[in-house]
C-alpha cells in the first residue's frame, strides 16, 4: 500500500512522462508564448520608450494567455480516456492527486514559460534587473495561473465549446495575478522596489495552493456524477 | 475477510427519467452478483454508484454497515472498479500502464506481480510498444491485468469480457472465480452467459 504523498509524487512522475512523450502539446504553448510576445515590438514600432512601458504588461498578458491554452488539457484526456474515474475511486484524498497534476501541469508548461521569458523581454528593451524581477514574479504568479485554471478546467470537463468557457470563466480570476505581476517590474522600474508585489504573489500562490485543489476536486466530482 | 455490501432502496435519476428505483441488494464475503438488463436500464450507473461515483438521487450504499459517503478513501481502499473506459495511456507500455493502474488501486506494483500478471494475461512479448499499438482485445487484457495485481475484497466490473477472445475469457473467469472463493465479492455486468463456477452467484434484473 502506497502512502498518498506517493500517490502524488507517482501522479507528478506520471504526467511528466507523458508530457515528455508528448512534447508536440508543449511546444506549442510555449511557441504561442513567444510569437505573441514578438508581434507587438513589430506592431508597434521601435520606440524604445514605449516598448519598455508596455514589456512587462505584455509578456503577463502572453502568458496568462499561454496558460489558458494548455490548461484545456489538464484533465480533458485523463477524462476522456477513464484515468479520471480511476482517480476519483482511488483510496488517496482526489485533491492532493489534483495537486500532483497541477504542479506536473506547471513543470510542463509554466515553468518553459518563465525560463524563457527573460530573452523574450530583451526585445523590449527591459534592464537586467528588470528581467530578473520578471522572471521572479512569473515564477511565483504562474502556479497561481495552474491552480485556478484547473477550477476551470474541471468545472467545463465534457462541454462542447468548453475551451472559450473556460476562458471566461478563468481570465477573469488571473486579474489580480497579472495586475500585481506586471506591477512588479513596473514598480521595480521606477525605483520604488518590487518586494510589496512579489510578496503578494507570493501570499496568492499559497492561498491558491491551499484552496483551489479541494474547489477543482469538487467540480470534478460533479463534472463526473 | 468479513466484508459486506449492502444497497439499500436506490433509486436513480438521469435528467428527467427515472431509471430504476427501489433497487436493494446485499453481497456477503464469497458472493458475485451479476447485474442484468437491457440497454439503458441502468446497469452502469448502478455499478458507478457502487463505487461512490454517482450520488443516488435517494437510498445508499453501505460498506459493513456504514455508508459509503462517510467511509470515503476508507471505503474505496477496498475497491477495484473497471469500468468501460480502459483509463490506459496511449503513450506508456502495458507494464507501465499496469503499474500505473495498480498504483490508483493501492495494489503492490513489484516488477515480479507486474510481469506475472502481464504473462498471465498474455501480453509477455508486447512489452516496449506503447498502448496506441495494441488491438481493442489487448488494451482491454491491459486493463483486466490491474485486477491479477489487486488485492481489494470488492471488485466492481463493468463488461469485463468486452472485446476479449475465449481464452481471456477463460482468465478472466478464473480470476474472478478466484477471487470469490478466496473470500471476496464481485459485482459485474456481461450481456454474455458467463457460468462462474464458485461461490454463490446472485443476480439482479434491472429495467423489468
Amino acid at each position: 500500500m502506497t502512502g498518498p504523498l506517493q500517490a502524488v509524487g507517482w501522479v507528478v512522475r506520471r504526467d511528466l512522462t507523458l508530457a515528455l512523450r508528448r512534447r508536440a502539446d508543449v511546444l506549442t504553448s510555449l511557441f504561442f508564448f513567444v510569437i505573441v510576445v514578438s508581434l507587438f515590438p513589430l506592431g508597434v514600432g521601435p520606440e524604445m520608450a514605449t516598448l519598455r512601458t508596455m514589456g512587462p504588461g505584455v509578456v503577463w498578458v502572453a502568458a496568462l494567455l499561454a496558460s489558458m491554452l494548455s490548461l484545456g488539457r489538464l484533465f480533458a484526456l485523463d477524462y476522456l480516456d477513464g484515468t479520471l474515474e480511476q482517480m476519483l475511486v482511488a483510496p488517496y484524498p482526489l485533491a492532493l492527486l489534483v495537486l500532483g497534476k497541477v504542479g506536473a501541469h506547471w513543470l510542463a508548461s509554466g515553468l518553459p514559460l518563465v525560463l524563457i521569458a527573460p530573452f523574450l523581454g530583451l526585445q523590449f528593451g527591459l534592464a537586467a534587473s528588470s528581467l530578473k524581477v520578471l522572471m521572479a514574479a512569473l515564477l511565483l504568479g504562474t502556479p497561481t495561473l495552474s491552480l485556478l485554471g484547473a477550477i476551470g478546467a474541471a468545472l467545463t470537463l465534457g462541454l462542447r465549446g468548453g475551451g472559450v468557457l473556460l476562458a471566461l470563466l478563468v481570465l477573469p480570476l488571473y486579474v489580480p495575478v497579472l495586475i500585481f505581476g506586471a506591477g512588479a517590474v513596473e514598480s521595480h522600474a521606477a525605483g520604488l522596489g518590487a518586494q510589496g508585489h512579489l510578496s503578494l504573489l507570493a501570499a496568492f500562490l499559497v492561498l491558491a495552493a491551499v484552496f483551489t485543489p479541494w474547489a477543482t476536486a469538487v467540480a470534478l466530482r460533479i463534472s463526473l456524477d | 475477510m468479513s466484508a459486506r455490501l449492502e444497497a439499500v432502496d436506490l433509486c436513480c435519476v438521469r435528467g428527467d427519467r427515472r431509471l430504476f428505483e427501489q433497487v436493494g441488494f446485499r453481497l456477503e464475503a464469497g458472493e458475485l452478483l451479476h447485474v442484468t438488463g437491457p440497454n439503458g436500464a441502468g446497469k452502469t450507473t448502478l455499478l458507478r454508484m457502487v463505487c461512490g461515483l454517482v450520488r443516488p438521487e435517494d437510498g445508499e450504499v453501505r460498506w459493513e454497515g456504514e455508508p459509503i459517503r462517510a467511509l470515503g478513501e476508507e471505503y474505496l481502499r477496498h475497491v477495484t472498479y473497471l469500468g468501460h473506459l480502459n483509463a490506459l495511456k496511449d503513450e506508456l507500455t502495458p507494464s507501465e500502464n499496469l503499474r500505473a493502474g495498480g498504483t490508483l488501486d493501492g495494489s503492490d506494483t513489484a516488477d515480479e506481480r507486474v510481469d506475472d500478471a502481464l504473462e498471465r494475461m498474455g501480453l509477455k512479448g508486447l512489452d516496449g510498444v506503447p498502448a496506441k499499438v495494441l488491438s481493442q482485445g489487448q488494451k482491454r487484457r491491459t486493463a483486466l491485468a490491474r485486477l491479477l495485481i489487486s488485492a481489494s475484497p470488492l471488485w466492481v466490473l463493468d463488461e469485463p469480457f468486452n472485446a476479449l477472445d475465449r481464452g481471456a475469457v477463460e482468465t478472466v473467469r478464473e480470476a474472478v472465480a478466484g477471487h470469490i472463493a478466496k473470500g471476496g465479492l464481485a459485482l459485474l455486468t456481461t450481456h454474455q452467459e458467463v457460468p462462474i463456477a464458485a461461490g454463490t452467484v446472485r443476480s439482479l434484473a434491472l429495467g423489468t
